[in-house]
């Protein structure tokens, strides 16, 4: 990975933030059509029906302070200290589990209290927007669980620090995501 | 490891050349299955009232040509002159992901396949027919393609089929921004990069911002479709409108992915054959950018019938109006490009030209559906598709026909026949005239589009009977060229490494290219390093054979292995199988885990 490159910046991450910045797309369209749709439902449950501000309060907190495990870990991995490495990418992945199993318990019983999927347009636009995010947060644990394993195994090196890198950038986004949907479909009803 | 021949060669490469080839060759497959449906669809409306086909299999038809067109022909026609041409423009060994690039190819392959197979996989489904194709219109309107109104399978084959496409165009999106951007050779700055390599780099950031919005689209529906919401149902408070919203958001700067490229085609041939400079090469760059920006602020104009308000509709008019300027800018450069040269008539340039002449009529046309109550009249009849087929036929086709016979002697080292391409050329300008020329007229009379037949009482049997021998004639253009492909094989003239004194750093190297492209990377000083400039030499010719050895990746099998997950992927919500779908994903975690640790140094 030592190739000169004409603008100076590596090669992967450039092509991880163009993918970004696609992403903000997909994002941004699955974001524009809750918004066009809040309030047209037909039939409840309404979303201050169903949604539970300090629940999901606490799950936005553990996903930022995952945010901050991310940053420690590869801090740790570009001065070769691999011992908190694998302390902290495992730390990371385990928040991001924290948050996906706050997001299982919260759909459960919204789908208890009568919104599915089929239900109306909040369900539909809610599980879509929110569920699209979960699969992202999932394959970063899953992106973050192998660094994890090949540190154990002494293959994660200082060398490999801008593997880790691109995967903190994933990480962040995915995690600035959430404060956008947070603010958007709880805070702001 | 890497192999260098024979088909196990071919599935594990991860040369840009090859693969260049591989999406030429497939890519023109797909184009001429395009064309043969254009065919059936002009048979059919030759006469009135005609029984040729089907009513059913006339919106398969006519649903699979615009699909197959744009999605399999046109696209991936262009993605062939990124792959093979755009690292040697650049001076780079290969792209910045050659396994990327490879990834692309195989989802494209494959995507296609998945979406063809819907002609013959009925029985299958239980379907009563033969064939399932794709029946909604290529915009695919909702609510019509809601489960109630198109219960078949049809619109699944379509709904994934597009989605696996996707994946395929962001990932050599991703992949060609970064080359672009990042392997150019030393002094090779962004304002001395040539045309078509800006214009590959304006397209690539096109692609991975409009394509996740059709994404999005497409997801919406398959969820409308499989699980039940009513993202576009309006009885439950939806909007169908949202998909037009979503389909033109990605749609119009779409129109731009397909034409971008054939505008950087054509101004790399004009220099060539007029032996001048382009003129007003920075207003040219500038203006592909300035269209790139604009296309996004346009898309509205598609659904001008939709009523969306007058304040709406005024603004969209006005923007519309504003892209024709730097699209009228860049054609005054081309033909002041012409102006004062010493023109070579090669059948290139032939091609080139009749792009500018032909975009004319097709953006003239164009800017006249800018205008909201004009294009009341002209929505959803014949005059959009005249419109359409100027821009995609006159604009892309042709300046990817300029291309290929352009930069065919680099990619083979033979030159395609200049009578043969000639007689192309004629048959196929005659062939696009006579076929769509008419549809002006036909749609004015109000012949409405993707209605399988119509009354004599409309008064257009004669100018449907023309437009059918125009389609005709392009078929038969269409014959000539691949026996001009055929014959060169043996009979081509010997090319050498620059028979056109081309300018740019392609040229440099030899026809074909060795797999490492240049010996020693060349270092740029100017514009058109290969030309005479004020200030300076031409660049010396590179030594043959390399001074110090050199770096080539080995293949990968994971690329494709990875790019069959995909297809396997989307066969579980066409058959409403569960199971497939945990083997999708397998053989896709296998693929990325494989590609991700396996060892590859580019």
């Amino acid at each position: 990975m030592s190739h000169r490159t004409s603008l100076g910046l590596d090669n992967r991450k450039m092509a991880f933030w163009a993918f970004i910045g696609s992403e903000c797309l997909l994002f941004g369209s699955l974001i524009a059509t809750y918004l066009v749709y809040k309030g047209r439902s037909v039939v409840g449950p309404y979303p201050h029906d169903v949604l539970n501000i300090p629940f999901t309060s606490i799950s936005t907190f553990d996903l930022l302070m995952s945010s901050l495990m991310m940053v420690l870990a590869l801090a740790a991995v570009q001065r070769n200290d691999m011992r908190w490495a694998k302390v902290w990418l495992f730390s990371t992945a385990l928040l991001g589990i924290f948050f996906l199993c706050g997001q299982v318990y919260e759909f459960t019983s919204f789908v208890h209290e009568g919104l599915t999927l089929q239900r109306n347009l909040f369900g539909a636009t809610f599980f879509v927007l929110t569920g699209t995010h979960g699969a992202h947060v999932s394959v970063g644990v899953l992106w973050l669980l192998t660094l994890w394993y090949r540190a154990l195994r002494g293959k994660l090196t200082a060398a490999n620090a801008m593997t880790v890198e691109i995967t903190g950038l994933y990480w962040h986004f995915v995690d600035v995501i959430w404060i956008v949907i947070f603010t958007v479909v709880y805070l702001i009803q | 490891m890497s192999e260098t021949r024979g088909w196990r060669s071919w599935v594990s490469t991860t040369d840009h050349k090859r693969i260049g080839q591989l999406y030429f060759y497939t890519a023109f497959a797909f184009f001429l299955i395009g064309g043969l449906e254009a065919l059936l669809i002009r048979i059919q409306l030759a006469k009135p009232e005609n029984s040729f086909v089907s009513a059913e299999t006339y919106n398969q038809l006519f649903t699979m040509h615009g699909t197959t067109m744009i999605f399999l022909a046109l696209m991936p026609l262009s993605a062939a002159f990124f792959n093979y041409i755009v690292p040697l423009q650049i001076g780079a060994r290969d792209v910045a992901f050659p396994r990327l690039n490879a990834f692309s190819y195989w989802v494209f392959l494959l995507g296609g396949l998945f979406l063809n197979s819907s002609w013959f996989v009925g029985p299958l489904f239980h379907a009563g027919s033969l064939n399932v194709a794709p029946d909604g219109g290529w915009v695919g309107d909702a609510n019509l393609t809601e489960r109630q109104f198109s219960p078949g399978v049809n619109i699944d084959f379509w709904m994934l089929g597009l989605q696996i496409l996707g994946i395929s165009s962001l990932a050599a999106g991703f992949n060609f921004v970064v080359t672009i951007l990042n392997l150019r050779a030393p002094g090779l700055k962004m304002m001395r990069l040539p045309v078509f390599s800006w214009m590959t780099l304006v397209t690539s950031f096109l692609i991975i911002t409009a394509f996740p919005v059709i994404t999005v689209g497409l997801v919406l529906l398959m969820f409308d479709r499989f699980f039940g919401t009513h993202f576009y149902v309006a009885s439950a408070g939806g909007d169908p409108v949202l998909w037009q919203h979503l389909f033109w958001l990605f749609g119009h700067p779409e129109v731009y992915i397909l034409i971008l490229p054939a505008m950087g085609i054509v101004s790399e041939v004009l220099p060539t054959f007029a032996r001048k400079p382009l003129f007003g090469y920075t207003v040219v760059v500038y203006s592909g950018v300035l269209i790139g920006f604009m296309g996004w602020g346009v898309w509205s104009h598609h659904m001008f019938a939709v009523g969306l308000g007058p304040v709406a509709d005024s603004v969209f008019s006005a923007t519309t109006m504003l892209i024709a300027i730097p699209t009228g800018v860049k054609i005054f450069n081309w033909i002041a490009t012409l102006w004062g040269g010493q023109i070579r008539g090669s059948t290139a340039l032939y091609f080139a030209v009749g792009f500018i002449a032909m975009f004319i009529i097709g953006g003239l046309s164009g800017v006249s559906h800018a205008v909201p109550p004009a294009d009341l009249q002209q929505t959803d009849t014949y005059y959009i598709v005249a419109h359409i087929h100027y821009v995609l036929f006159g604009g892309t086709v042709l300046g990817l026909f300029s291309g290929i016979y352009y930069w065919w002697p680099k990619m083979t080292g033979r030159l395609l026949s200049e009578p043969l391409g000639k007689l192309h050329f004629w048959l196929t300008f005659v062939g696009m005239n006579l076929a769509f020329f008419p549809m002006h007229f036909i749609g004015l009379l109000g012949m409405p589009r993707r209605i399988y037949t119509y009354s004599p009482d409309l008064g257009v049997a004669k100018l449907n009977l023309l437009s059918t021998v125009g389609a005709l004639i392009i078929g038969i253009s269409a014959l000539v060229f691949v026996f001009n492909l055929w014959r060169t094989r043996r009979h081509g003239a010997v090319a050498g490494n620059d028979p056109w004194q081309g300018a740019t750093l392609e040229w440099a190297t030899t026809s074909p290219p060795p797999v490492y492209n240049f010996t020693v990377i060349p270092t740029v000083e100017s514009r058109l390093p290969l030309w005479r400039g004020e200030h300076h030499a031409p660049m010396a010719p590179l030594p043959a054979t390399p001074p110090q050895p050199i770096h080539v990746p080995g293949g990968s099998w994971w690329p494709f292995v990875t790019a069959c997950g995909l297809p396997v992927l989307a066969l579980a919500p066409l058959t409403h199988t569960l199971w497939i779908a945990f083997v999708g994903v397998a053989i896709l975690l296998i693929g990325i885990y494989r590609w991700a640790f396996e060892p590859f140094e580019v």
